[in-house]
């Protein structure tokens, strides 16, 4: 396979990452960790965006995945950082399968709220199950990778290179998806279904797809957040949670696997540094940002980069 | 085109890491708390404000040194307070975040804050991970303590058993002859430990007592025509609630005009940061407390007046309600651990007459302690509050006991006051180090 430029970039913005990771100060480090964890489940909502779908309910697969990481090590005492991902990806991949028969048939708002409600429904389980802690949730501890015991302190420079190549590989993965005969049927139903059906591809059987896809990358995300923050709670999949992977898609924009990316951590920055600086104000930072990028940059972010090529 | 964007991003980084370095370490000139308490959101008002005021007002008097004794010595140990203020708001996973960055970029001294059990929950082991000085402030779930063991965690407000526990003996000495309870409480981690520990308790005091409906509307639900009617039907003689913020007034003001409360006498557990908020609404004969004695069942000391005094400076008139006592039991915590530290350093010193190294010895010792020295004076330690004394007794020493009250209200006036005032010693009302508090209550409360 040939490697295109896009390709390389992704594998190179790992390897620097990967190299970067132990000489950054750490809070940085637990920055660009939780971005590149929100910003594995941003990539598949771009999945799902580019067939003109929006999930308002993908909270529910990144909640799954954190729970089937988190029951991993409460239930099984299998505290492994890879079973854990692996048992989100299972999981997340036969709901979503399932759910994906009803879905795939939706579209516009009807799908937005058939996906929100049913990841209100994983919420309401969660906050009447005392045994799992309720809304107040868990804690989940990984201590091992692979089987290989991890010393407490490099335990998060671990976490965090896990997530960086789960992101990388994530991203490798779906670029190269997009570039495929079946990727770019994405395109072509967001423009015109029934051509797509002329033209002798399903498009029930490519939204399914795309959207098992995406719920995959959400539970790869949960999982790795789960691990990384230490903490599981309903609260991943309540409304907000997925309102902000939407919010988070169209400041990225879809032109690119390296918007979401780059959206998830400008997001996290801007947040965090909202937190410090306007306490009481952190959220009207975070909603004038988002006006401001959907008047001025309606691609999301990433116009920013393609506009300067055209000119 | 995209490793230029690469390039950008990373020059970023690289930028926003120099800027933000902490600079270099030097004479410690102030004390750096990180608060962390709800600015926004439906905890913000009743809970997470008050705490904020309360942080405020205390620091500034603490930093003139204006407090009575013994905590009279300026800010902590002499060094001024630095306060850093931050949202607990967006849920456990954003918490864990700003907790990093309290601790790594801002690089606080010590973080005080959390009043959601499930924030409390996830920033324990993260304290522990980070090695920071961490002082849980109104959060009540037992579990932190209970399921975890802490080096650099501490609590220092009672858990909230002790709310159930008292709750149910103060129903009973007052009125013997309860048959018939029913409760109403939100469908949400507090609101179902809240009502099991109640119902486990009052099943073992009083066997035989007829449970006859648990109504549990969901969080912030605002509509409770239907649990009305149905506590209406169940013709209970006690209806107990932990319900708070708009979801309690929402309920008030729902049942009272159906004369709900004509048939059932209301327990409110946490019912005292409302009571400046519901005269009229809260019936006569309602029983309430304040998860400790806190607010209007703290006992008359010159620590409580103070509180009062520089609260009510910040909140324009209003009392300040149990979060604020909370507060103030944090920091003074805080204070007195660190303090006598310090004093045991001193003292501890090679004395004059030594040979050598006086000056130098001299010198080391009126540093301010270290965080390790700190958290020896603070474990099973004792201190005074404007609530009365606390305990550090459970958790190894890191979680506190204090005994509480529950009291009756009546309107008088058109201000509600809390009579019949009954004090609960902190042995009777929360289990013993090592036992959990459900195993503790259907133990029959074995000591």
């Amino acid at each position: 396979m040939k490697l295109d430029r896009t390709s390389f970039a992704i594998l190179a913005m790992g390897a620097i990452l990967l190299i970067a990771g132990p000489a950054l100060p750490s809070w940085m480090v637990s920055m660009l960790n939780v971005s590149l964890c929100y910003g594995t489940v941003v990539l598949g909502m771009m999945l799902l965006m580019r067939n003109g779908i929006v999930s308002f309910g993908h909270g529910l697969y990144f909640c799954l995945g954190a729970y089937a990481a988190g029951l991993l090590d409460q239930m099984l005492k299998m505290p492994d950082m890879l079973l854990m991902v692996g048992a989100a990806v299972v999981v997340t991949g036969v709901v979503s399968a399932i759910l994906g028969l009803l879905l795939a048939k939706y579209r516009d708002i009807f799908f937005a709220m058939l996906s929100l409600a049913f990841s209100m429904i994983l919420y309401g389980l969660l906050v009447k199950t005392a045994s799992l802690g309720s809304t107040d949730g868990f804690n989940v501890a990984a201590k091992t990778v692979a089987g290989f015991a991890v010393a407490p302190e490099s335990q998060r420079l671990m976490v965090y290179s896990l997530a960086v190549v789960f992101a990388t590989v994530s991203a490798f993965f779906l670029h190269s998806y997009l570039a495929s005969h079946q990727g770019r049927l994405a395109g072509a139903i967001k423009d015109n279904e029934l051509r797509v059906e002329y033209m002798g591809a399903s498009v029930m059987r490519a939204v399914h797809r795309n959207y098992v896809i995406s719920a995959v990358l959400a539970g790869i995300g949960g999982a790795l957040m789960a691990v990384n923050i230490g903490h599981i709670d309903p609260e991943m999949t309540y409304w907000p949670q997925s309102g902000e992977f939407v919010f988070v898609a169209i400041l990225s924009g879809t032109g690119s696997v390296f918007a979401p990316l780059g959206g998830a951590l400008v997001f996290e920055a801007i947040r965090s540094f909202a937190y410090e600086y306007s306490p009481n104000t952190w959220q009207m930072v975070l909603g004038i940002t988002m006006l401001l990028v959907m008047i001025f940059l309606p691609g999301g972010l990433w116009s920013l980069f393609t506009r300067k090529r055209e000119g | 085109m995209i490793a230029k964007a690469l390039g950008t991003m990373l020059t970023g980084i690289a930028l926003a890491a120099i800027a933000a370095a902490p600079a270099v370490a030097q004479q410690k000139a102030s004390v750096k708390v990180g608060f962390v308490t709800f600015l926004s959101g439906p905890a913000s008002g009743p809970f997470g404000v008050p705490a904020r005021i309360a942080a405020e007002a205390i620091v500034e008097s603490l930093n003139a040194g204006k407090a009575p004794a013994p905590y009279q010595i300026k800010g902590i140990g002499g060094l001024p307070i630095e306060l850093v203020v931050i949202d607990e708001a967006g849920g456990a996973t954003k918490q864990v975040s700003e907790y990093r960055t309290l601790v790594q970029r801002q690089d606080v001294d010590i973080v005080i804050g959390y009043i959601g059990s499930g924030d409390c929950l996830a920033i324990a082991p993260v304290a522990e991970e980070l090695k920071k000085l961490t002082v849980l402030l109104d959060c009540g779930t037992p579990r932190v303590f209970e399921e975890g063991s802490y080096k650099y965690l501490f609590r220092t407000r009672p858990h909230a058993t002790m709310d159930a526990v008292a709750a149910t003996m103060y129903l009973l000495d007052n009125r013997p002859a309860v048959k018939r309870i029913a409760g109403i409480n939100q469908n949400y981690a507090y609101g179902q430990d809240s009502w099991n520990d109640f119902e486990a308790t009052i099943q073992v005091m009083k066997p035989g007592v007829d449970i006859v409906t648990s109504q549990m509307p969901k969080f912030g639900a605002g509509q409770y025509g239907s649990e009305i009617s149905a506590l209406h039907s169940a013709n209970a003689d006690v209806v107990h609630s932990s319900l708070w913020g708009g979801d309690l007034e929402a309920f008030m003001l729902q049942a009272q005009p159906r004369d709900l409360f004509k048939k059932s006498v209301l327990v409110l557990v946490a019912g005292e940061p409302y009571l400046h908020r519901l005269p009229g609404k809260i019936p006569d004969g309602t029983i309430v407390g304040a998860r400790g004695t806190n607010g209007v069942f703290a006992p008359d000391s010159p620590l409580k007046r103070w509180l009062v005094e520089t609260y009510k400076g910040k909140s324009g008139g209003v009392d300040p309600n149990y979060p604020a006592y909370s507060t103030a039991q944090a920091f003074l915590g805080v204070k007195a651990a660190w303090e006598r530290a310090a004093a045991k350093k001193v003292g501890s010193a090679i004395p004059m007459g030594a040979a050598k190294n006086v000056k130098e010895e001299m010198e080391k010792a009126y540093q301010p302690p270290t965080q390790e020295e700190v958290i020896a004076a603070f474990e099973k330690s004792t201190f005074d509050t404007p609530s009365g004394k606390v305990h550090m007794t459970l958790g190894k020493g890191h979680q506190a006991v204090t005994g509480t009250a529950y009291g009756t209200t009546r309107l008088e006036n058109g201000v509600v006051k809390v009579g019949n005032i009954k004090y609960y010693d902190a042995d009777r009302v929360t289990p013993p180090e090592g036992v959990s508090s459900l195993d503790w209550i259907r133990s029959g409360f074995k000591r």
